[in-house]
């Protein structure tokens, strides 16, 4: 288990770093095609100026990002792995697939992108840029569909002869209801992310008065941005909270604190939790105080202003009604249908052994016998193989996921979402009113937003991934199961690397951007060798 | 796969060039002519390493679960000189840098010297083999040593291969191999009378160590026992000069492996001999992504098992027992058909980028250098 727990630190650690910096690329990928479709447009030389200083600022982001990319890639392998094995199968192809369609365009535009202003034609540089932009969001499509894949296993079937599970349907895995809605939410965030980062540093240069022109051709185009990036996010977490209540009941639970399911449940608005809940079934008020917007999250979850939505309890516990019909099993029955899977499978493996051994020395009753054994085996096993993940837990509260951390990093991310689509709404209406550059207090917000969309990002992230916890995949593989054997100590080492690392390049970033941006765009004189 | 694996070779070039960025320079600004040339080119490289892991993965999941999780070290340390390439292009020369031009570039020396060097080394073990288990029925065991498929049984986890003198040799020759690619990519690319004529020099210091290396590893391994796989049983084997013998079943694979070689002593010695001679690069490239993929074929086919373990024969991964689902590889297959659109696009960039040759008047107008 402690390796186990290091593992997951790692892959939160590196990932996290990873997501600080893709959004910044997706999101200023995008500005900076339009900036430059204008300018091919339209001739003007300052757009020109504009696009090149930012593809300056994505080209020092790009570089960490690559960086921060390539270990999350390996370490599938490295940390994880069984898992590597066991659904290797289904889960290698995106990520090859990424690498063939993806990173290739990436790569390859981005350096006719960066070294060639000269070398090619205006229309050729231009189709780069935006090639870029689509390679990066093509990469974020592929991993995305992996991940979603972890979260909504489908069209896969496990092969008890090699001990995995296979892939029979590449659609139904490529275009997978999860990993599309997923693909849109993130990809949204990274928008938001990019205009909200390009908002507040055109902001800071009419702070100083610097800049002004530039400043303000792109607060025009990243405030569009991110007000579509952000009202798109809304309607796309709504699409996110009714797939997780459909395959992930257990974190829209985590999400929000519901224990004790009902029907007509409403949605926390604002809450806080009661740190006096120790146990899930030990009666205890799990708020201290919450403002509940009536029948939202039965409507948001099912579609259904009175549907019933299971609590924490009634997740562990089994016997409501799902939406089939069908009533819920409890935990210990699902466990006790895991173990059946677990130990048939150990059955059948030891029953195709026996099976081979009577072949070869020439015993065909023994070898067709095994072989009607291993049948047998196979049937019970594929009947309870739904349950398999559950029969390595040891009891029902290994189910529930860290409720505060879900519960508060998801209200928190809603908050922040619903006050940038009244942010970039005032942007628009100063810009408008052609009083932005002399709004001093909203310049000072700008700037001081842009972390609050990167904090919005990562809290996305942990209610994605902590939410789902225990899974891997989820009930079929839990993390204990997954990783690879090494000892902690080797795990603890890579982490301490990676944090000692990371955070040297992340604090080199940052002070190469601060110079860059306080060094501003070029002046046009010199843009025209 | 033993394609993607032959191109990585190559495009190590990049590395190689890293890692004499100060023995082939002088100055400053030939310092900076010869970051900018291999700047240009790094992705490729960074990018081909990525997707060979991610095709590797697709089509032979158990060699990912095995190797990765098992020489957890020898791919933690060959990673880390990965990531920090990444950044250090991008960054040395950007003013607030905190640590200096100095420290990115020593970072890039090394990733020069550790990704190819560790880089050869793994693959060795392709044909010396590696202290590892597997057992697929250990995931229905619940309790004790845990659910573990693939364990390695050396607690140095991927350190221990570096006490194989094969291994090493191969390691260094992919090392001095790099270097002598690189070399020769300089004296193509490069606009500077000084760096060219160094590099020439060059290549004949780094081209000598290679071959050497490279023979001592190839004729040792053709000579030795190797991993040998009974197809009707399925049972691995030890079996006298293995691979020889696999060269001699595919005389096809033999042939396409001395013309690869044969190419690539072409391209080193006219480079060095005929001072006109600026193709090197293209002649020893093309020679090496064919013997590097012909190595490889001779790893894995004809009944031959291509990751080996040493201390359990029956544990080897063979490419039936570690490979996908013929459904996931029929997917792979359709979609390395656009393989061909990919390179056809990156030929077009690289054509765009390089019509002419790098000069250090270029690197002013080009309007981006590192």
């Amino acid at each position: 288990m402690f390796t186990v727990n290091w593992s997951r630190a790692q892959f939160a650690l590196t990932a996290g770093y990873h997501w600080l910096f893709v959004p910044l690329t997706i999101g200023l990928g995008l500005i900076m095609a339009i900036m430059e479709s204008i300018y091919v447009k339209t001739g003007d030389e300052k757009w020109k100026s504009a696009t090149r200083f930012w593809q300056k600022i994505f080209g020092i982001n790009f570089a960490i990002g690559v960086a921060t990319g390539i270990i999350l890639e390996f370490q599938f392998g490295t940390n994880w792995s069984n898992y590597s094995w066991f659904v290797g199968d289904i889960f290698g192809a995106p990520l090859a697939i990424e690498g063939i369609f993806a990173f290739f365009m990436e790569a390859t535009f981005i350096s006719i992108m960066f070294f060639g202003w000269n070398r090619v034609s205006k229309k050729m540089h231009l189709a780069s840029t935006w090639l870029v932009f689509i390679g990066a969001s093509l990469s974020a499509y592929w991993i995305l569909v992996a991940n979603a894949w972890m979260q909504y296993p489908a069209g896969m079937e496990f092969n008890p002869e090699t001990v995995r599970n296979e892939m029979v349907d590449f659609w139904a895995v490529a275009f997978s209801p999860v990993a599309y809605n997923k693909f849109l939410h993130t990809t949204f965030s990274a928008w938001g992310v990019g205009a909200s980062f390009a908002v507040g540093i055109s902001s800071w240069y009419l702070l100083k008065k610097r800049h002004v022109d530039f400043a303000i051709k792109t607060l025009k185009i990243s405030s569009l941005v991110g007000l579509v990036a952000f009202v798109m996010l809304a309607v796309t977490g709504d699409g996110s909270a009714y797939q997780v209540s459909q395959k992930q009941p257990m974190k829209l639970a985590a999400m929000e604190g519901l224990y004790e399911g009902k029907s007509g449940a409403g949605l926390v608005a604002i809450g806080m939790l009661n740190p006096a809940k120790k146990a899930y079934n030990d009666d205890v008020n799990p708020y201290v105080f919450k403002l509940e917007i009536p029948k939202l999250l039965s409507l948001l979850g099912y579609r259904n202003i009175n549907a019933f939505v299971p609590g924490i309890k009634d997740i562990v516990d089994g016997g409501y009604i799902l939406q089939d019909g069908t009533v819920a099993l409890s935990f210990e029955e699902r466990q006790a249908r895991g173990r059946k899977a677990i130990q048939t499978l150990a059955d059948y493996q030891a029953a195709r052994k026996e099976e081979n051994e009577a072949i070869n020395s020439g015993n065909s009753a023994a070898a067709a016998a095994a072989a009607v054994a291993a049948a047998n085996y196979e049937t019970v096993l594929r009947e309870n193989y739904a349950h398999f993940g559950y029969g390595y837990l040891e009891k029902g509260e290994d189910l529930i996921p860290n409720v505060p951390l879900t519960f508060y990093s998801f209200h928190l991310m809603v908050v922040i979402g619903f006050y940038f689509i009244l942010f970039f709404f005032v942007i628009l209406y100063y810009l408008y009113r052609k009083s932005m550059s002399t709004a001093s207090w909203l310049q000072y917000v700008a700037l001081w937003s842009i972390p609050l969309s990167y904090i919005a990002g990562q809290l996305g992230w942990v209610v994605a991934e902590v939410g789902r916890q225990p899974w891997t995949i989820q009930d079929i593989l839990p993390v204990q199961s997954a990783a690879s054997a090494v000892s902690p100590g080797n795990v603890i080492t890579t982490f301490i690397l990676f944090a000692v690392l990371f955070t040297g390049l992340l604090v080199a970033e940052v002070t190469i951007m601060i110079k860059q941006i306080k060094k501003g765009p070029d002046k046009l004189v010199s843009k025209n060798n | 796969m033993s394609l993607l694996g032959g191109l990585l070779v190559f495009l190590m070039f990049v590395q190689g060039g890293q890692s004499m960025l100060n023995s082939l320079s002088k100055k400053e600004d030939e310092k900076k002519l010869l970051v900018n040339a291999l700047g240009r080119k790094w992705e490729y490289t960074f990018t081909t390493l990525v997707t060979f892991g991610g095709a590797f993965f697709a089509s032979f999941p158990l060699f990912y679960s095995t190797s990765f999780g098992g020489a957890y070290w020898a791919w933690m340390i060959l990673l880390f000189s990965f990531v920090v390439q990444a950044v250090s292009y991008e960054f040395q020369s950007k003013p607030g840098n905190i640590f200096g031009a100095g420290a990115y570039r020593m970072l890039l020396f090394l990733n020069g010297v550790i990704g190819t060097f560790l880089l050869g080394v793994v693959v060795a073990t392709f044909f010396t083999g590696s202290e590892f288990t597997v057992g697929k029925a250990n995931i229905a065991v619940l309790g004790g040593s845990g659910p573990v498929i693939s364990q390695w049984q050396n607690p140095l986890h991927g350190l221990e291969l570096l006490a194989n003198v094969r291994n090493l040799s191969l390691g260094l020759a992919v090392l001095f191999l790099s270097r002598t690619l690189a070399s020769l990519f300089f004296v193509n690319r490069l606009d500077h009378k000084d760096l060219e004529k160094r590099s020439r020099r060059f290549t004949l210091y780094n081209g000598v160590p290679f071959v050497l290396f490279f023979l001592v590893f190839l004729i040792w391994t053709l000579l030795a026992e190797g991993y040998a796989l009974n197809p009707v049983t399925k049972v691995v084997y030890l079996e006298k000069m293995k691979y020889l013998s696999n060269f001699i079943d595919m005389p096809i694979v033999m042939v396409l492996f001395i013309m690869g070689v044969v190419s690539v002593l072409y391209g080193i010695f006219n480079t060095v001999f005929n001072l006109k001679f600026k193709k090197g690069i293209w002649f020893a490239g093309a020679g090496t992504v064919v013997t590097v993929t012909m190595l490889f074929l001779v790893a894995g086919y004809n009944n031959t098992a291509y990751y080996p373990s040493s201390i359990d024969l029956q544990s080897s991964l063979t490419l039936q027992n570690s490979s996908s689902s013929e459904f996931t590889l029929s997917v792979m297959a359709i979609v390395s058909l656009f393989v061909p659109v990919v390179v056809a696009y990156i030929f077009y960039a690289w054509r765009a980028l390089e019509r002419k040759k790098l000069s250090l008047e270029d690197l002013k107008t080009d309007g981006n250098s590192y």
